[in-house]
C-alpha cells in the first residue's frame, strides 16, 4: 500500500465533437464493450453490493459484535472470512470497511471535483490575475506530498470520516483545477465562445452551457482515477490511526490491526487487503474504460494506445 | 450609418514591441450599402472586424452608429441598452465549423440566442422563429435537430448567417465568411447574401483577401495595407482602374477566366512579404515593395486624398499617383515598358 506515492493526473482526454446523443447509458454501454472496462464495471457493482450488505444489518454478525469465545477462527461456514482477536466477523467488518472507504472517497472526490473544476474553469476562462492567483494557490498545495498534507490536515481537524473527507478534498481539488484549466483554455479561445460573446450571450451562460460540457470528458475520467487514490489515502490515514477510529470498521484499520497476527491468522490481513486491491483495480479499469469511451479518436475506428498512468505528480499542463 | 473615425489598435507583445494592427483607419458605410475590405493577411482586416463587433476595444478612435458612439459609456454593459447595441452589428465568422459549439444542436444554437435576447415569448414561438431563420438561409426545418458535424461546410456557414440574423441586426460583418468554402458553394452563399441584403435591407462589411470575390458583392471597396486604408472608392473604379500601386498588384493577381485575355494581361504583382507590423517601415508603408517608389515615399506617409473626378468619393494615399494624377495601373505599365526596353 504505497500511499506515499503521489496521486495521478489523468492522461489528457481530447474533448472532441460528440457522436450523436451521449446519454449516461450509452456511455456505459461503450465502456462495457471494452474488456477492461467490463471488468471494472463488474468489480465496482460487486463492491457496492458488498458495501450495502455490510451496512444493511442482514449479515448474521454485525461489524462490531464481539464473540470472545470465537477469537481468531479461520474462515468457515459460520465465519466466512474468519474472526479477529476480539472474535469479530472479518467478513462483516470488511464489507462495512468497503462502505466506509467508498463513502469517504465518493464524498471527498465529488467535493474536490466540484471545487477544483470551478477554480480551474474560472482560471482558464478569465485568465489574467485570476489565473495567476489560482495557479499559485495550486502550486502551494502541490508542493506538499499528498499523504503528508492529508496527515497534517487530519491531525489539525481531528479524526472521523468527515474530517478525512475534508482532508482528501483539499489534496485533490488542485488536481481537478489543473485538469480543468487546460481544456478550458483551448475552449475559451475557440471561435464558438467568441461567437457567443458577439451574440451577446452572458458570460455565466457561456461558462455553464458551452465551456463546462466541452471540458467534462477529462474530468469524468479524473473522477474515477481520483476515487481509487482516495481509497488508498483513506486506508493509509486509518492505517496510521488518524482516519476511522476503532471500533468502527475500516479497511486500513483492519490491516493495521492484523500486522501482528499475520503469521498466525492470515485471514485477518488477506481479506481487507484484498478488498482494497479490488476497489483500486476496479476503479482504475473503469477509469481506463471511460477514457477510451470518451475519446473521440476511438469513433474513427482507431483504438487509442493504452497509455500507462503516470505515477509522478508532474507539473504537466 | 456606420462611420469609423481614425481607428487605432495597438497590441503590446512580449519581445516584439507594439504591433500596430490598425493605424488610423477611417471609412463609412451607408445603410443598405456593402463595403468590401480587402488586403493581405496581417493588414488589419480582422482586427477591424473584432473592433466593429466590440470583441475588443480600440486603442483610440471612434465607431459611430447613426451618429452615436458605440464605445461611449464604458465597456459593453450588461444593461438592456448595451445588449441591444451589441445586437446591431453582427459577425459571421470565417470558419463555420469552429464558430459553432460542437455539442449543441443547430436548433438549440439558434434558440439560445433568441432566448437570451428575449426575442420569443414561448416554446412554440421559438420553434416557429427557428424554422423561419432556417428557411431564410435556405435550409430545411429538419436541420434544427442536427449537430454541426453532421452538416457540410456550406450548410454550417448558412447556420452561422442564420444565427447572426437571429438577433435582427442592421449590419453584418462578414470576416472571410466565404473563404473556407468550395467555389461552387461559395457562389450559392454569395447569392444568399445578396438576397438577404435585398430582403432585409442589411448593410454589409465584407472582409476578404480576394479582390475578385469582393468586387462581385461590394458597392465600394476599401483596400488596406499594414493597418491603413490606402485606397477607397466605388467597386468598379477600384477594381478596374486601381489608383494605388498595391491595389493594382492585388487586381492583377485576380485571374481572368478567358485564357487569351489572361495571357495578354501584364503581371503587376509585387515582390516580397508584408513587413512586420511591429516594425512598420517609415514613410509610406508600401514603399519597400513598391516599383514606383520615389525618395519622398520613404520619409513621408501620404494622406488619403481625393483622386480623379470630384464627387466620386475615390481616395488614394500615394505620393506618386497624386502628383502624376494618373492611376497606378497606367504608371506601372509605363514603368514596366521603360525597364524592359533597357
Amino acid at each position: 500500500m504505497s500511499t506515499s506515492a503521489p496521486p495521478p493526473i489523468a492522461e489528457p482526454v481530447e474533448s472532441g465533437p460528440p457522436t450523436g446523443r451521449r446519454s449516461p447509458t450509452a456511455l456505459l454501454r461503450r465502456v462495457w464493450r471494452d474488456p477492461g472496462g467490463r471488468i471494472g464495471i463488474v468489480l465496482m457493482v460487486l463492491m457496492i453490493l458488498l458495501a450495502l450488505l455490510g451496512v444493511s444489518g442482514l449479515l448474521p454478525h454485525g461489524p462490531i459484535d464481539q464473540a470472545p469465545q470465537d477469537r481468531l477462527q479461520g474462515p468457515s461456514g459460520r465465519y466466512w472470512f474468519g474472526t479477529d482477536q476480539f472474535g469479530r466477523d472479518i467478513a462483516a467488518r470488511t464489507f462495512a470497511g468497503i462502505f466506509t472507504s467508498l463513502r469517504v472517497s465518493v464524498v471527498s472526490v465529488l467535493a474536490a471535483a466540484v471545487i477544483g473544476t470551478f477554480l480551474g474553469v474560472l482560471a482558464g476562462f478569465l485568465g489574467g490575475w485570476v489565473d495567476q492567483v489560482i495557479g499559485r494557490l495550486i502550486d502551494i498545495l502541490f508542493a506538499f506530498p499528498a499523504i503528508l498534507l492529508a496527515l497534517a490536515l487530519v491531525s489539525a481537524l481531528g479524526s472521523g470520516w468527515v474530517n478525512t473527507a475534508i482532508a482528501i478534498t483539499v489534496v485533490y481539488a488542485p488536481i481537478f483545477a489543473r485538469v480543468a484549466r487546460g481544456p478550458t483554455l483551448s475552449v475559451a479561445g475557440s471561435e464558438y465562445i467568441r461567437a457567443g460573446r458577439v451574440l451577446g450571450i452572458p458570460t455565466s451562460r457561456l461558462l455553464l452551457r458551452h465551456v463546462l460540457p466541452n471540458v467534462a470528458a477529462p474530468i469524468v475520467v479524473q473522477v474515477t482515477l481520483a476515487l481509487s487514490w482516495a481509497i488508498l489515502t483513506e486506508s493509509a490515514l486509518s492505517f496510521l490511526g488518524l482516519g476511522t477510529q476503532a471500533p468502527d470498521a475500516s479497511l486500513g484499520l483492519m490491516v493495521s490491526d492484523a500486522r501482528n497476527l499475520v503469521s498466525t491468522a492470515w485471514w485477518t490481513l488477506v481479506f481487507p487487503a484484498a478488498a482494497i486491491v479490488l476497489l483500486v483495480i476496479g476503479l482504475n479499469l473503469l477509469g481506463d474504460g471511460l477514457r477510451s469511451a470518451l475519446d473521440p479518436r476511438q469513433t474513427s475506428g482507431t483504438r487509442p494506445r493504452r497509455q500507462r498512468l503516470t505515477g509522478t505528480r508532474g507539473r504537466t499542463s | 450609418m456606420i462611420e469609423v473615425r481614425d481607428l487605432v489598435k495597438h497590441y503590446r507583445t512580449r519581445g516584439r514591441g507594439t504591433v500596430h494592427a490598425l493605424d488610423g483607419v477611417s471609412f463609412s458605410v451607408g445603410r443598405g450599402e456593402t463595403l468590401g475590405l480587402v488586403g493581405e493577411s496581417g493588414c488589419g482586416k480582422s482586427t477591424a472586424a473584432r473592433l466593429l463587433v466590440q470583441l475588443e476595444r480600440p486603442t483610440s478612435g471612434q465607431i459611430l452608429l447613426d451618429g452615436r458612439d458605440l464605445l461611449a459609456g464604458g465597456h459593453r454593459s450588461r444593461s438592456g441598452r448595451g445588449r441591444r447595441r451589441s445586437r446591431t452589428i453582427q459577425l459571421v465568422f470565417q470558419d463555420p465549423y469552429a464558430s459553432l459549439d460542437p455539442r449543441q444542436r443547430v436548433g438549440d444554437a439558434l434558440g439560445e440566442v433568441l432566448t437570451v435576447h428575449r426575442l420569443v415569448s414561448d416554446a412554440a414561438g421559438r420553434r416557429r422563429r427557428i424554422g423561419e431563420l432556417l428557411e431564410m438561409v435556405g435550409l430545411p426545418a429538419g436541420t434544427a435537430d442536427r449537430y454541426p458535424h453532421q452538416l457540410s461546410g456550406g450548410q454550417r456557414q448558412r447556420i452561422g448567417i442564420a444565427r447572426a440574423l437571429a438577433v435582427e441586426p442592421a449590419v453584418l460583418v462578414l470576416d472571410e465568411a466565404l473563404s473556407a468554402l468550395d467555389v461552387s458553394v461559395r457562389a450559392e452563399v454569395m447569392n444568399l447574401l445578396a438576397r438577404l441584403r435585398r430582403e432585409l435591407g442589411l448593410t454589409y462589411i465584407f472582409i476578404s483577401h480576394d479582390l475578385g470575390m469582393v468586387r462581385h458583392i461590394a458597392d465600394r471597396i476599401a483596400v488596406m495595407y499594414l493597418g491603413q486604408v490606402v485606397e477607397i472608392g466605388s467597386w468598379d473604379t477600384v477594381s478596374d482602374a486601381p489608383a494605388h500601386p498595391y491595389t493594382a498588384a492585388l487586381n492583377s493577381a485576380v485571374p481572368v477566366a478567358d485564357p487569351v485575355v489572361e495571357a495578354a494581361r501584364p503581371a503587376l504583382t509585387v515582390r516580397g512579404e508584408v513587413p512586420d507590423a511591429a516594425r512598420p517601415p517609415g514613410g509610406c508603408r508600401f514603399h519597400p515593395r513598391c516599383p514606383l517608389a520615389q525618395p519622398i515615399c520613404s520619409s513621408v506617409n501620404p494622406a488619403l486624398e481625393p483622386f480623379g473626378p470630384a464627387g466620386t468619393g475615390h481616395r488614394v494615399s500615394c505620393h506618386v499617383v497624386e502628383s502624376a494624377q494618373r492611376p497606378a495601373s497606367d504608371l506601372l505599365l509605363a514603368h514596366r515598358q521603360e525597364h524592359s526596353g533597357e
